[in-house]
């Protein structure tokens, strides 16, 4: 039997120290939550995180996962500022701070298996200063100077689908599909959960085939875990928590060892229970941007 | 004629929505609400050619009005990030900011205060300043202009490019690096001083050119006499008031102050 099914534990158990890993979605948007909650219980440490950064970031750095974040921002968008992220800078968490099309620039190197690719972007900023960062001259026309922006390469990228049939054929039925492709593409290999295992019928292509992610021999597994994304949005199944992020934002000091007690600290289903249950998160209206 | 129930949002609405004025077929963007609805004014009044996203990922055939709303607003397109990547890169879009600091380069800083390595508040991030500078026309908004914002010497950490030839490569200028304008809460100001110098386009009225000066960490530079910022006519009350049916905009400067201070 070809079947790629496994536990979110099972995931987390093919993860170890000091990798790198990329995590998919955007700010609020389709976060790999139930993954990342998690790596946040395990006992892994010293990982390298790229992300294009919301509550993933602030959860794995309020938890002391993070030994360098590779990112753009961290943000939770309605609210600007991803408090754990901010103090875990203050602290002196280490960064490799980049633009956000830089980053998708450096995926898509080591997408195509290129050692760089060439951008103007970072060019006069101070983004440009890190010495990570190397310079190339234009070998045609004018001589420019661009930057050389280096693969960036995940070991495991983590991403949260809508649909997936047991061989890894995955759909991502949001509006924007993201970046989530390039991480796939560029990682060594790629864990996903999904809102649902259905059959390979059930994926109903070829309508559908604008949101076939990538191949499935990218996949390397598929944990079902409904809600997997909350308490970002997995739209058209459902939507952002405002009101949860809004109260993640504000635990701070003993406040925070309470949330993470509770949210973090806990199995799927005892999650689903404390953020109210499926029917609540169903009922959670789209939001006005 | 001077529509006195405008308020300073009003007025700085307006200002936004100007930069716009005489862009082509091209994507306006402005970020925060005070420039966000300036681009639905502008497109809505005097340039029908702009086009406009969700602030998500779709573009609109009419703006959206800010706030809770009954209706979808009609899509006339789609707007993916990796697509608004691939369009500002070609420089179809001009882009109204909010940095938190700009230096009198027009070089902006939204990723920490402090040093970088240690910073003493951590914000978003560079974002997609670095990539915006050098790819199409910026303009930016300050809502609070003072010293801390528009500062002394540079910004604490340059996400977006500006006029320092100290930071270019060779030399040379970046690309396609183009700064218009800057709307704050005292005036608006333009990049056509010696050498890109920041140059006073219009004083809101009663504010004068000291106040400028004052909470400005750099020289401005000021010829001749300025005019005063246009106050927005009815007509284009009745689009703002269409845009922020709930009236957001009033809780977005301290006080909602009157488009014309009293005196």
């Amino acid at each position: 039997m070809f079947d790629k099914r496994m536990t979110v534990d099972a995931i987390v158990d093919q993860l170890c120290d000091g990798m790198t890993i990329a995590i998919g979605g955007w700010a609020t948007r389709r976060k790999p939550m139930a993954l990342v909650r998690a790596i946040a219980r395990s006992n892994l440490k010293d990982l390298t995180v790229i992300a294009y950064g919301g509550p993933d970031v602030g959860i794995l750095a309020a938890c002391g996962k993070l030994r360098l974040l590779v990112f753009a921002f961290v943000s939770m968008d309605q609210i600007p500022i991803e408090p754990h992220f901010r103090a875990a800078r203050q602290a002196g968490l280490e960064v490799w701070e980049m633009d956000e099309g830089m980053l998708h620039w450096g995926l898509r190197a080591a997408a195509m298996g290129l050692p760089f690719l060439p951008t103007r972007v970072g060019i006069g900023t101070a983004i440009a200063d890190d010495p990570r960062f190397k310079t190339v001259t234009s070998p045609y026309g004018d001589g420019e100077t661009l930057i050389a922006m280096p693969a960036i390469k995940p070991d495991v990228a983590l991403l949260h689908v809508h649909r997936s049939d047991e061989k890894g054929n995955v759909l991502t039925l949001s509006p924007d599909p993201f970046f989530d492709e390039l991480m796939a593409r560029a990682a060594e290999q790629t864990f996903v959960t999904t809102e649902q295992v259905v059959s390979t019928a059930e994926l109903d292509l070829p309508a559908n085939a604008r949101f076939h992610l990538v191949e499935r021999a990218l996949i390397a597994g598929v944990a079902e875990v409904p809600f997997g994304a909350h308490p970002t949005s997995a739209a058209p199944d459902y939507h952002l928590d405002l009101a949860h992020l809004r109260s993640y934002a504000a635990a701070e000091g003993e406040a925070w060892d309470a949330y993470r007690a509770r949210y973090i600290g806990v199995d799927a289903p005892s999650y689903l229970a404390a953020v109210g249950g499926a029917d609540a998160i169903r009922a959670i209206p789209a939001p006005n941007y | 004629m001077t529509d006195t129930q405008a308020t300073l949002a009003d007025l700085l609405i307006a200002a936004c929505a100007e930069v716009w004025r005489d862009d082509p077929e091209w994507l306006a963007t402005g970020i925060t609400p005070i420039p966000r609805l300036g681009a639905s004014l502008a497109k809505l009044s005097f340039n029908p050619r702009l086009m406009i996203t969700d602030a998500e990922n779709m573009f609109l055939e009419e703006p959206a009005p800010i706030g809770p709303r009954d209706a979808s607003p009609t899509a006339e397109g789609w707007a993916p990030y990796a697509r608004t990547f691939d369009n500002l890169w070609g420089g179809r879009r001009h882009a109204l900011v909010a940095p938190v600091q700009i230096d009198r380069f027009g070089q902006t800083n939204i990723s920490v205060i402090g040093d970088h390595a240690a910073p003493k508040a951590a914000l978003l991030g560079a974002r997609g300043f670095p990539g915006n500078s050098i790819s199409h026309p910026n303009s930016f908004f300050v809502p609070q202009h003072s010293r801390r914002s528009l500062v002394a010497g540079e910004v604490d950490y340059v996400c977006s490019a500006g006029y320092n030839p100290a930071r270019w490569p060779d030399g040379r200028p970046p690309h396609r690096l183009e700064l218009r304008r800057i709307v704050t809460n005292l005036c608006v100001m333009d990049f056509g001083g010696p050498d890109h110098a920041i140059r006073l386009v219009s004083l809101h009225p009663g504010v004068g050119v000291e106040e400028v000066r004052d909470n400005s960490g750099f020289d401005v530079v000021v010829e001749g006499d300025v005019p005063a910022t246009p106050v927005p006519d009815a007509a284009a009350l009745a689009i703002i008031r269409r845009l922020d049916p709930h009236g957001i905009r009033a809780s977005l400067l301290k006080g909602n102050p009157p488009a014309v201070r009293a005196t």
